[in-house]
């Protein structure tokens, strides 16, 4: 780097250079989230137009019905707790190297184990400790679940990316059967109210959220934020796990147990999608439910992409299409709902395109590698 | 001299981010001539190449080619005018034959079909022409480093190139092949076709050229006539400074007399310090070991030898036979069939890589970029990589400000550059990238046995005089080093025997003093398999 060195400054032809590297840093990984945004907008406007709507009306509409008052707002911070709960569950195995398609169904076998763990404990069990039992339950469901691809993985070299696509109709189907057949509430596809676990609704401290189904959860969702960004940035088997995505060959010359690491990973994929079943099952209904939160796993893919595998970013992504889900909703009356899921397609296009990490994955699909 | 110029750079520069690769980089270069374009890694040899063949413009400057100017022409517009380029990697698909491989983008067709004979009877015509000798049939995942290249080279003549630019086409090449490489250039700039050669091997620079463009930093320092220069003059224009060069033992050919050609300092192995090794104890003992590979049972066939302590065992040989996996099953990264390794008197066969490291064994790979640096990890962190454990505290938390402390010492110890511990290893050049790996296994801990493979690939002439240092420090220091390298004059310059790979077998072991260019150059190629050097063992 002798050039940086020796090279003679000329005026005005350093500026990007001049800024502090963590600036830069910032620069280039919200730059392709937020051109997702503007291609997405502007697909949107098209649509609108087409339906003979002004594009204006139709986006204040948006941000009204969100974060324009307080239920909105409240439903959208529910929705946004499930995709941070995936959306880091993805990210996570990413950091590895591991594309985990199954947060679908460890989010659903999370969300029944606490709900059967609230149903064993009995009733009036002091919440202090039947929470964290519950979300114990729902972080083992989820590892467990998360726990077939990680060993086939790291003992066989078995493709993650398959085996958990199947682990998500076997896991959704068993569960579908146990609903079905022997834990349901006669006439309904639900188990019975659990007896203990339940978590307050934020409502209960800020009356204006009455309606809404946001819930103290969304702690445990921060701090699982927070948690997983400690892991990967202030640990030595962050420190690992990061390397075994970047580099495994580097990393099992570091002395790394490559194997080691991706069923570790994978378990706390698991666990962390698992975690969010806990949003619906202990903070909003207090049952597990046949398809609780269809689509919430595939979601987090995008959320984990569009916050760049950064938990924080995640937080910020699961906001992000937790206000389009919720917007669509709100602007049903103008134009068909269905513009948002249009709306979040074009994101995720757009954003999947422009992630380095996408582009590896395809490399590595299309048998390139190096 | 009145040849006219065939290419022609003129103040060209170029940026990418905060790097400046080209600053106002000059180059002429006669029709009809061999030119080589020296300079240190990263001097922006590669980018000006790119440049004049149409890959990226320039940001400043005017390229002309045969007296037109054509700055920021197309790679299209490039190859319709007759320059092609050679890259440092081959870009050839391995399930075609050579002559689909060729034809590939303008195929002569039958109808829909590929008129396979046509093909192969244009490819024989221009290897017959060209005396690029290749089987136009054959696949090209059958064929040899040597001639793959050639098939580049084919490709690039194939597509009517007069002026042919080489990517440090050497970097994979025996010693013999090198000398057809450069019969057959002759020949070509003989046919009125140029050549521009990069480079950063001095001696390839005396041999095969006419005149010589230096650069450094991105710009043009020096411009000479290869008869008019030395080596070491070349070198302090490269790095702007008198550099130690290795001690290039070479052998003069009418009067067989040695001569340290450069410098004076005698050949290691000859001097004090290797006066009775064969008292020293075994650092690093490896006995019948055999490695297998997904696509060979016997990768490394058989092999039994001792490095001790205090000693520097030289492996020799072309790359593929067999070096690679000898030395990553003594890592511990490949699993041997069988065979014993012991460090220290110490089997360890079943240990981990770790373990291994425990034990006193340090690794210098051979591929920094796949295996011994994270590219995307800070230069901190890859300064530690191998070492998380002793790094981090009990309950498994990285020790931030000993990560730290640890960078800026070896930074400030290795001159490492830009001295940023929060830079990505990526952004370094490559000389400075081996610092961080030379930093980390010879100085970050303590060891007995160190393997370095390769250990100057791809780095520049000052850094490469900074490794051999280091190398000569670990030897004065007690220490066994197992050097493997495809740069036979770093073997001869560094260690004190030298023992020779070929298919998996060691087919020589010599002392120093036995170990002549040529000899060891014979045994590489297999061609001399009998005689009193053979050996299986080399104690």
């Amino acid at each position: 780097m002798s050039q940086l060195n020796e090279s003679i400054p000329r005026p005005g032809a350093d500026r990007t250079s001049r800024l502090p590297a963590s600036v830069t840093r910032l620069i280039s990984a919200l730059l392709p989230p937020f051109t997702a945004l503007l291609i997405a907008a502007v697909v949107g406007d098209i649509l609108i137009l087409s339906f003979g709507q002004s594009p204006a009306d139709v986006f204040v509409l948006l941000i009204e019905g969100t974060w324009g008052n307080a239920y909105g707002l409240g439903q959208v911070i529910y929705k946004a707790t499930t995709l941070t709960f995936t959306g880091l569950s993805v990210a996570l195995a990413l950091r590895a190297g591991l594309f985990n398609i199954g947060a679908e169904g460890q989010l659903a076998m999370g969300g029944f184990c606490a709900a059967v763990v609230g149903l064993l404990l009995p009733a009036g069990t002091p919440a202090v400790l039947a929470v964290p039992l519950c979300l114990a339950g729902a972080a083992i469901g989820g590892a467990s679940v998360a726990s077939v691809p990680g060993v086939l993985k790291a003992r066989f070299g078995a493709s993650e990316v398959i085996v958990t696509i199947m682990v998500n109709f076997i896991t959704l189907a068993l569960l579908n059967w146990l609903i079905a057949t022997k834990l349901n509430v006669a006439e309904s596809l639900h188990t019975p109210e659990i007896h203990a676990g339940a978590v307050p609704r934020l409502s209960s401290v800020v009356d204006a959220f009455a309606g809404s189904a946001a819930n103290f959860v969304l702690v445990v969702a921060l701090a699982a934020a927070a948690y997983a960004a400690w892991y990967l940035f202030r640990t030595r088997a962050g420190y690992d796990l990061r390397a075994v995505g970047l580099q495994p060959e580097a990393a099992e010359y570091g002395g790394v147990k490559v194997g080691r690491v991706w069923l570790r990973a994978m378990l706390l994929a698991g666990a962390m999608a698992g975690l969010g079943g806990t949003n619906y099952v202990l903070g909003y209904k207090q049952y597990y439910e046949e398809g609780f939160a269809a689509g919430a796993g595939f979601l987090g893919i995008a959320v984990a992409l569009v916050g760049r595998n950064h938990p924080f970013g995640v937080v910020i992504a699961a906001l992000l299409f937790a206000t389009l889900s919720q917007g669509g909703l709100a602007v049903n009356a103008v134009v068909p709902k269905q513009m948002v899921d249009v709306l979040t397609a074009v994101v995720i296009i757009a954003v999947a395109t422009s992630v380095p990490e996408v582009q590896r994955l395809l490399k590595s699909v299309r048998g390139g590698g190096k | 001299m009145t040849e006219p110029v065939a290419l022609r750079a003129i103040g060209v520069s170029k940026r990418f981010g905060e790097v400046r690769a080209n600053r106002d980089a000059t180059l002429t270069v006669k029709r009809g001539e061999i030119h080589a374009l020296v300079g240190e890694n990263g001097a922006g040899k590669s980018t000006l190449m790119r440049i004049l063949a149409g890959m990226y413009p320039p940001d400043g400057g005017r390229v002309e080619v045969n007296g037109k100017d054509v700055t920021g022409w197309s790679t299209r517009e490039a190859i319709a005018a007759g320059v092609g380029m050679v890259h440092q990697h081959f870009m050839l698909v391995p399930t075609l034959t050579v002559a689909e491989n060729l034809v590939l983008g303008q195929e002569l067709t039958k109808g829909l079909q590929l008129d396979r004979a046509a093909a192969e009877s244009a490819v024989r015509d221009l290897c017959e022409r060209t005396g690029l000798k290749v089987d136009p049939s054959r696949l090209v995942s059958d064929l040899s480093v040597g001639e793959a290249q050639r098939v580049e080279i084919l490709k690039v003549l194939y597509r009517g190139a007069k002026i042919l630019i080489l990517d440090e086409p050497t970097a994979v090449l025996s010693p013999p092949e090198i000398t057809e490489l450069w019969r057959v250039l002759r020949r070509l700039t003989s046919e009125g076709g140029t050549v521009v050669l990069i480079t950063h091997k001095l001696d390839e620079v005396m041999e095969a050229s006419s005149s010589i463009t230096v650069m450094r930093a991105g710009a043009t320092v020096g411009e000479v006539l290869t008869a008019e220069t030395t080596p070491a003059g070349i070198a302090k224009m490269m790095v702007g400074r008198d550099v130690r060069l290795a001690t290039v033992v070479l052998e003069d050919e009418k009067t067989g007399r040695r001569e340290d050609e450069i410098t004076g300092i005698p050949a290691p192995g000859l001097g004090a310090g290797s006066a009775s090794p064969s008292l020293s104890p075994a650092a690093l003992s490896v006995s019948r070991l055999v490695v297998s590979s997904s696509r060979k049972p016997n990768e490394v066939d058989d092999i039994s030898f001792d490095v001790k302590s205090g000693e520097i065992l030289g492996i020799a040989g072309v790359e593929g036979n067999g070096q690679t996996e000898l030395i990553e099953a003594i890592a511990g990264l490949r699993k041997a069939a069988s065979g014993s390794i012991t460090i220290g008197g110490k089997d360890v066969g079943e240990l981990s890589v770790r373990e291994r490291a425990e034990l006193g064994l340090s690794h210098i790979p051979e591929d920094r970029h796949r295996r011994g640096l994270v590219l995307d990890y800070s230069i901190g962190d890859n300064l530690i990589l191998g070492l998380q454990h002793r790094f981090s505290s009990g309950a498994g938390v990285l020790q931030g400000e000993q990560v730290q402390s640890n960078a800026q010492g070896q930074i400030r110890e290795f001159d490492i550059r830009p001295p940023s511990a929060t830079l990505p290893a990526r952004s370094l050049s490559g000389g400075n990238q081996q610092k961080i790996v030379i930093a980390r296994e010879m100085r970050g801990r303590e060891y007995s046995v160190l393997l370095a493979s390769q250990p100057t690939r791809g780095v520049d002439v000052g850094a490469i005089e900074f490794i051999h240092e280091q190398l000569r420090a670990a030897r004065a220091s007690g220490k066994g080093v197992l050097l493997v390298s495809a740069d036979l004059i770093e073997v001869l310059s560094l260690a004190d025997r030298v023992a020779v790979m070929y298919e998996g077998k060691i087919v020589a072991t010599l002392s120093r003093a036995e170990a002549t260019p040529e000899l060891v150059g014979e045994y590489m190629t297999g061609a001399t398999r009998t005689g009193e050097h053979r050996a299986g063992g080399a104690r």
